[in-house]
């Protein structure tokens, strides 16, 4: 029987012929990553165990990118304890303030997810990757101790669900609104434990940056891993980006899928996800006049050029509402620069928008934007439950950076279309 | 090895945002943390729980981010066991590599009330409910696992 692309590239790092879903298999990393809150906790565990090496100085990552710059004593005890063990160890790709970005934006625009690697990252949203045609996925802390010492971790081999993309999307329609009609269609736990494979003639009409914001979200539906099926758009992104060997993967024609599902970008709507889960999707015509007070443009999952390009194109020459606050969160310090050099950080400034250095901060209700009690975000953002951005009395609506933009215009939650 | 305890009993999708908000996750200090959990969907949790105490819930339980701090909060807690319908899988990989005992059974996690006394024998997987006077199957590991949880966790499996 034929396998998917995920099952092909862990048998071929757990050194195996074939594998099957379900089997439990030691697989060998190509990369291990962790953040400011995940890798303090693999670090006590990596000195409470004993270890006193790691597998690999180049073939580890750590990114600040949660609470920092540091938002407090804590945080920055945090950070340190990260410093010092890169430092001890020698661990050669560490960003920290100044050069990082949120992870998730910044690890493929640096390069280091090629097609067929197999990665773990200490984030949920690990899952990015899989826009490049690798498999990766997010684990736990105690994982990441594992992957730093040996270089290895254990998987259950999943099963697959297949989306087969056709057609183009429609203007003011991004890759969000694709991936939150697939969580509404699916729901929540609509992928627990599976892989979310994504092919078709359509992929072609779907960006690099398009597949890493399908990808990063594939966790909101429970997956273990979301994939695409790499191609000339996958090749044409990594050029001149990854410099190792890297093996391209293909799904056997063979293999089996515990469902399938045609997704035609031609009929996609501008999707909201109201609260507090990502399921809860709706398009325009069933959303009523909700009133915000906060818009959050940014996070690994919309915080790239073009999403910052498309926040613009709806901010330009335009202000935001009374009483809205407007936070514009470029993802990588290149994402900033460009976005400088585009004009596009003037265009937000003058539409009273706050413009800031990269950070995952108001995503997770770390800092950068917290929501008091009984307030209203539209945010690019991925994950909205109860109390996520703040006081658990407070809402999170999913959008694309169309809506959340057009939205900060008009003080509701609003299309593009409505502003022309 | 048992587990014996009162419950405390959640429904579906409960995620990790709840289970620990990030806003306290400047520490990994999980004592410091295990009096915050579950604060946002049950404020009276951290002052009722007891040593021993089993946690219930239906589908999908620790969905959501990859905090470890959430399975190891919920264990410095007290809890000795979650039972759910399904577990999120980062939730269940990491429970596993901590050693945090967790079971999936939907019956239990269907029948099984707040406040109800319940015994649980990791062994044949089989859960019971003292103050109904019901027992439920629960879903044993595979042998892999096994040998992880045996071994104490990740950690000490791979040593």
């Amino acid at each position: 029987m034929g396998m998917t692309m995920t099952q092909k590239i862990l048998a071929a790092h757990a050194g195996l012929d074939e594998v099957k879903a379900g089997q439990l298999i030691m697989a060998d990393l190509d990369l291990v990553l962790g953040n400011d809150v995940t890798s303090p906790v693999a670090i006590n565990e990596f000195n409470k165990a004993g270890f006193d090496s790691i597998f690999s100085q180049d073939k580890i990552t750590m990114v600040m990118d949660h609470f920092t710059p540091n938002k407090d004593i804590k945080a920055a005890a945090q950070c340190k304890q990260c410093r010092d063990f890169v430092h001890q160890y020698g661990i050669k790709n560490y960003f920290d303030v100044g050069d990082m970005g949120i992870e998730h934006a910044l690890l493929p625009e640096k390069g280091l997810v090629a097609p067929g690697d197999c990665v773990i990252g200490a984030d949920s949203h690990t899952c990015t990757y899989g826009a490049l045609g690798a498999f990766s996925t997010g684990v736990g802390s105690t994982d990441m101790c594992a992957g730093m010492a040996k270089g290895k971790d254990w998987f259950r081999v999943p099963s697959a669900i297949k989306f087969n993309i056709t057609g183009k999307l429609p203007r003011y329609s991004a890759a969000k609104d694709v991936i939150l009609h697939i969580i509404g269609m699916i729901g929540v736990d609509g992928a627990l434990y599976k892989s979310m494979e994504f092919s078709g003639e359509g992929l072609k009409n779907l960006t690099m940056e398009d597949r890493l914001c399908m990808a990063n979200m594939a966790i909101e539906a429970g997956a273990k891993n979301g994939i695409f099926a790499v191609d000339e758009v996958t090749l044409d992104y990594i050029k001149d980006k990854v410099t190792k060997p890297y093996k391209v993967y293909e799904a056997d024609p063979d293999a089996e899928y515990d469902a399938v599902y045609d997704i035609d970008l031609s009929r996609i709507k501008p999707t909201v996800a109201f609260p507090h889960l990502p399921e809860n999707a709706k398009t325009f015509d069933e959303i009523g006049e909700v009133k915000i007070d906060q818009v959050v443009i940014g996070s690994c999952t919309n915080g790239r050029i073009e999403d910052i390009r498309a926040a613009a194109e709806i901010l330009k020459g335009r202000h935001i509402a009374k009483d809205v606050r407007c936070i514009v969160i470029p993802a990588t310090q290149k994402v900033y620069l460009t976005a400088m050099k585009e004009g596009l950080l003037e265009i937000f400034i003058n539409a009273g928008c706050a413009v800031s250095t990269p950070t995952c901060g108001p995503c997770l209700g770390g800092h950068m934007g917290i929501l008091a009690k009984g307030e209203r975000a539209v945010a690019t953002t991925n994950r909205n439950f109860v109390g996520r951005m703040g006081h658990p009395e407070s809402e999170v609506y999913l959008a694309s950076p169309y809506v959340a933009a057009a939205s900060a215009v008009t003080g509701k939650i609003s299309q593009p279309s409505e502003l022309e | 090895m048992k587990a014996y305890g009162t419950v405390h009993k959640y429904g579906d999708n409960v995620d990790t945002d709840v289970i620990i908000p990030a806003r306290y996750l400047n520490t990994a200090d999980m004592q410091e943390l295990a009096k915050h959990c579950m604060e946002d969907i049950d404020i009276e949790f951290a002052s009722r729980v007891k040593a021993g105490d089993i946690m219930v819930a239906k589908a999908n339980f620790g969905c959501g981010s990859s905090r470890e701090h959430a399975p190891a909060s919920i264990k410095a807690s007290g809890i000795s066991c979650v039972i759910a319908k399904s577990f999120a899988r980062i939730f269940f990989r990491n429970a596993i590599n901590i050693g945090l005992p967790i079971i999936e059974c939907d019956e239990a996690a269907e029948k099984i009330e707040a406040g109800d006394e319940v015994e649980i024998d990791f062994d044949t997987g089989v859960i019971t409910d003292i103050t109904k006077g019901e027992s439920y199957q629960g879903q044993s590991f595979p042998e892999f696992l096994i040998n992880i949880i045996n071994a104490n966790g990740l950690l000490n499996s791979l040593k």
